[in-house]
């Protein structure tokens, strides 16, 4: 065979070996990750993590910091979901390749990938220090401004994926609805959002998936507690929060129990994302 | 009569309908407003908490390796170039890799196959970056330690555990210095710079591929029926196609880096002073942030802040040109 073919053929096997090779390093990464987070955290896992707070200590759970994730999360996604629907909806139906759309548009997509330590200071100065002001230091950091922040970082994910959703709706179903004589925000209300109810719900689900191994702006917000806390206007732990000051605790029996709760967020985001991937494939509409 | 009451009642109606109208388009304005509010509230609350620090240090806060809160003086340079340095890291090992990925699952790979490699490496997108930051400290940073820093360091560092410098460290200029250290642990800015490069390279990997789907395919057929191989294909037709849309996903990995705080601030070491050695421990702002934010007061705090705004106003410069280079393929797909 002649050289340049020769050379050619070397290049080209060369790059699809290199290729194969890097999508199995990349997946061997993933399942180094999965694999240690479910040993580390399986062989952690008790009764305890669920019925003690984290007051005992090493003793203790993690029950406290299970209780204010969800409550956090709750207030997260409350506040993020109407204004984000809402806004996706305005996106898709009334500002859809007007100008101050196509930017907000833009924009979000930006807040999408904004950093979210960056975000926990924001919520801080709005919220945190305005609430040590005016309750002169009764009130200070709180599961509600800890909420706030998750709804920032939710916020966007939501609009992104109410406004593709809405997007996807044929017009002929706008039309009919228009024809009858129904306005428009009636028909934005009853007829849009129904038909792209199971994409919103993604998009709610994934958002929630997203926000709930959120660490960094929790911990200038909710700062964290060793005590359960329900009322949201007091400080509040969280799973992730908990996470990460047991991970830098010198103690053995500490990195159990960070370990435990890093397989139940694990665990708990794998879920979410094979739930809202399964109603996606149901209802048949693509999305990245 | 009836007829003028009938119309009447028609008329309130249309008038109804348009003020619930308004109404309900003022409401969900409002509501996309939010969006525009936070990224500009944002900005302006961590540049006004960061306000005194600017005014006490001005510019030279920027180029100052200082901090010490002992004498309340700050700069920013170790912060700043510790996130700089892991996102380039990062960026070195990803963009590859991501490379490698996007082709083997957009030409390579079996059809069959395709989706739940995709699937799987999507997953990883999807682990809490809290996930990857245990990992790093508990399995990664120690397995680094014991297997690949006593090479680096005796074999291109300038501070290796004999004595002897390597031929490397003593004739390729850098080199030794950028892997010489006598830290004993894996928390490095090295070690920082991998993991980030792991987080990142989902998203890397999942722009490419769809972009590189977005490639016309009798465009690729006439390449192939001229005889050209798969990776000629891929090098010449495919990434000079979508070579704004690959350059956007590059950007928009290095938008996620250079913000991502818990991954970094398990492996990086806490440490706030410079250090020309990969292998030594470092810091970067958003590390620098979590670690310090809560118990900083004064002036310290404000430092932070100020930090804040330098990370936010670089990530949305970043994240602002990769979304442009996104938009530039798309509208060339006509969407």
């Amino acid at each position: 065979m002649h050289s340049p073919y020769l050379r050619r053929r070397i290049t080209n096997a060369l790059a699809m070996l290199l290729s194969t090779l890097a999508t199995l390093v990349g997946l061997a990464f993933l399942a180094w990750i999965l694999w240690e987070t479910l040993r580390q955290g399986i062989s952690a896992l008790n009764l305890k993590l669920f019925t003690k707070i984290t007051a005992y200590g090493e003793d203790g759970g993690l029950a406290n910091a299970m209780v204010g994730s969800l409550i956090i999360n709750f207030v997260g996604i409350a506040i993020a979901t109407p204004i984000g629907v809402l806004a996706g909806t305005w996106l898709a139906e009334y500002a859809n390749r007007t100008k101050l759309g196509e930017s907000i548009r833009f924009l979000n997509d930006i807040l999408l990938s904004a950093p979210s330590i960056v975000m926990g200071l924001f919520v801080y100065t709005i919220i945190v220090l305005p609430s040590t002001a005016l309750t002169h230091g009764s009130t200070t950091f709180s599961g509600f401004a800890g909420g706030v922040a998750l709804a920032l970082i939710a916020l966007p994910v939501i609009v992104r994926t109410t406004d593709e959703m809405l997007r996807l709706v044929p017009a002929t179903l706008r039309e009919a609805a228009l024809s009858l004589g129904v306005p428009q925000w009636k028909l934005t209300v009853q007829v849009l959002i129904r038909a792209a109810r199971s994409g919103i719900v993604t998009g709610v689900l994934l958002a929630l998936a997203r926000i709930s191994g959120e660490t960094a702006p929790l911990l200038f917000t909710a700062f964290g507690n060793n005590f359960m806390a329900i009322n949201p206007m007091e400080k509040m732990s969280s799973l992730p929060q908990i996470i990460y000051q047991y991970a830098n605790d010198p103690g053995e029996s500490m990195h159990a129990l960070a370990w435990a709760g890093a397989f139940v967020i694990t665990m708990f985001v794998l879920l979410l994302s094979l739930v809202s991937r399964l109603i996606l494939s149901r209802s048949k509409v693509s999305h990245d | 009569m009836s007829i003028v009451s009938s119309t009447d009642i028609l008329e309130q109606r249309t008038r109804r309908d348009a003020r619930h109208e308004r109404l309900f388009r003022w409401l969900l304005k409002g509501c996309a407003l939010i969006v525009l509010a936070a990224l500009l509230g944002a900005a302006g609350a961590t540049l006004w908490g960061g306000r005194e620090a600017f005014t006490t240090f001005g510019w030279h806060f920027l180029v100052s390796s200082e901090w010490d809160p002992g004498n309340d003086v700050y700069g920013a340079l170790v912060p700043v170039y510790g996130t700089l340095v892991t996102s380039f890291i990062a960026l070195l090992i990803a963009v590859p890799v991501s490379f490698g990925i996007a082709l083997y699952l957009s030409e390579v790979a079996p059809a069959w196959l395709r989706t739940p490699v995709a699937s799987a490496i999507e997953l990883l997108a999807g682990i809490p970056s809290i996930i990857y930051g245990m990992w790093g400290l508990f399995i990664f940073a120690p397995f680094f330690a014991e297997h690949f820093k006593p090479w680096l360091t005796n074999n291109l560092g300038n501070k290796p555990d004999d004595g002897q410098l390597s031929w490397v460290a003593e004739h390729v200029p850098f080199i030794g210095k950028l892997f010489g250290s006598d830290y004993p642990f894996g928390a490095s800015i090295l070690v920082a710079g991998i993991v980030l490069a792991i987080m990142v390279i989902p998203f890397i990997s999942s722009v490419m591929r769809e972009v590189f789907q977005t490639v016309p395919t009798p465009l690729k057929e006439s390449a192939y029926a001229l005889g050209s191989s798969t990776w000629e294909v891929a090098w010449n037709i495919v990434l000079p196609y979508t070579r704004s849309a690959v350059i956007g996903g590059i950007f928009l990995g290095l938008g996620r880096a250079l913000g991502e705080t818990m991954a970094v601030t398990f492996v990086l070491g806490n440490s706030m002073r410079l250090s020309s050695s990969l292998l030594d421990p470092g810091t970067s702002i958003a590390s620098a942030i979590a670690n310090q934010f809560s118990e900083a007061v004064g002036l310290q705090k404000s430092a932070l802040m100020a930090l804040a705004f330098l990370l936010f106003v670089v990530t949305f410069i970043v994240l602002l040109i990769a979304r442009l280079m996104l938009r530039r393929l798309a509208s060339k797909e006509g969407r």
